[in-house]
């Protein structure tokens, strides 16, 4: 089985108050946008903070990823709004 | 081409006195520098807060500069940025570029700074007399990046 290390950052990280998790990946689970009907699916905050409408970022391995991104065993995933900094 | 990432300010003219230092090729010198305001979307901004995604901040903004290079003729380029507290009036980043002369080293330095905005994952905090709150992304970000699409 499939384990991932996913990462939590700035809005994302306190509304579901977590900044970092190791996820096992069920087998459905693909790719970028399956973890993150996934993790909607908690309910809850995390339903709210990863509603679709939402604008959520997300980076593989430390480099900015789509929806259809696959996922690996031993990713970094990371989830994060849209970035504000300079 | 350097990428630092610090919580302390850092020295505009050192910073460029050391990047062209020795080289007699560098004609021009561009640089930009970003500071706190007190005033954001009609609310007075006390303080801010700067997070990032420690690793991918650093790969993300060698990746800009390495395009950068690749598109103009650059003889060095330095990206400083600052994370945790910072109140109006402290500088927050510093883009300096190097070029033979002043066009490229115009264009990449804007390049540099509106793909920063967009791509390199940095989050502000600001603190206001109503509460803390979380930055929005600008859409005009987004389209001062996209217009390098197209432009020469």
């Amino acid at each position: 089985m499939a384990t991932i290390k996913i990462l939590y950052f700035a809005g994302l990280r306190e509304a579901t108050g977590t900044a970092s998790e190791l996820l096992a990946l069920p087998a459905s689970v693909k790719d970028i946008a399956g973890l993150r009907t996934l993790l909607r699916n908690r309910g809850g905050a995390w339903l709210e903070a990863l509603a679709e409408n939402r604008r959520v970022r997300a980076a593989v391995n430390q480099d900015m990823a789509g929806d259809a991104q696959p996922l690996q065993d031993g990713d970094e995933v990371a989830f994060f709004p849209p970035v504000t900094g300079g | 081409m350097t990428v630092r990432i610090q919580h302390e300010d850092f020295d505009v003219g050192r910073e460029i006195a050391a990047l062209r230092a020795c080289n007699a090729q560098i004609g021009a010198v561009a640089s930009f520098i970003g500071v706190v305001r007190d005033l954001n979307d009609g609310d007075r901004v006390e303080a801010m807060t700067l997070e990032h995604y420690p690793g991918m901040t650093e790969k993300a903004i060698e990746a800009i500069i390495a395009q950068a290079s690749g598109r103009w003729q650059l003889y060095d380029a330095l990206v400083i940025h600052r994370i945790g507290r910072l109140a109006p009036l402290d500088q927050i980043v510093l883009v300096v570029v190097a070029s033979a002369h002043r066009g490229d080293a115009f264009a990449a330095c804007e390049f540099i700074m509106d793909y920063l905005k967009t791509r390199a994952p940095f989050w502000k905090k600001e603190q206001t007399p109503d509460g803390a709150r979380w930055v929005e992304a600008r859409a005009s970000d987004d389209h001062a990046a996209e217009r390098w699409r197209t432009k020469g």
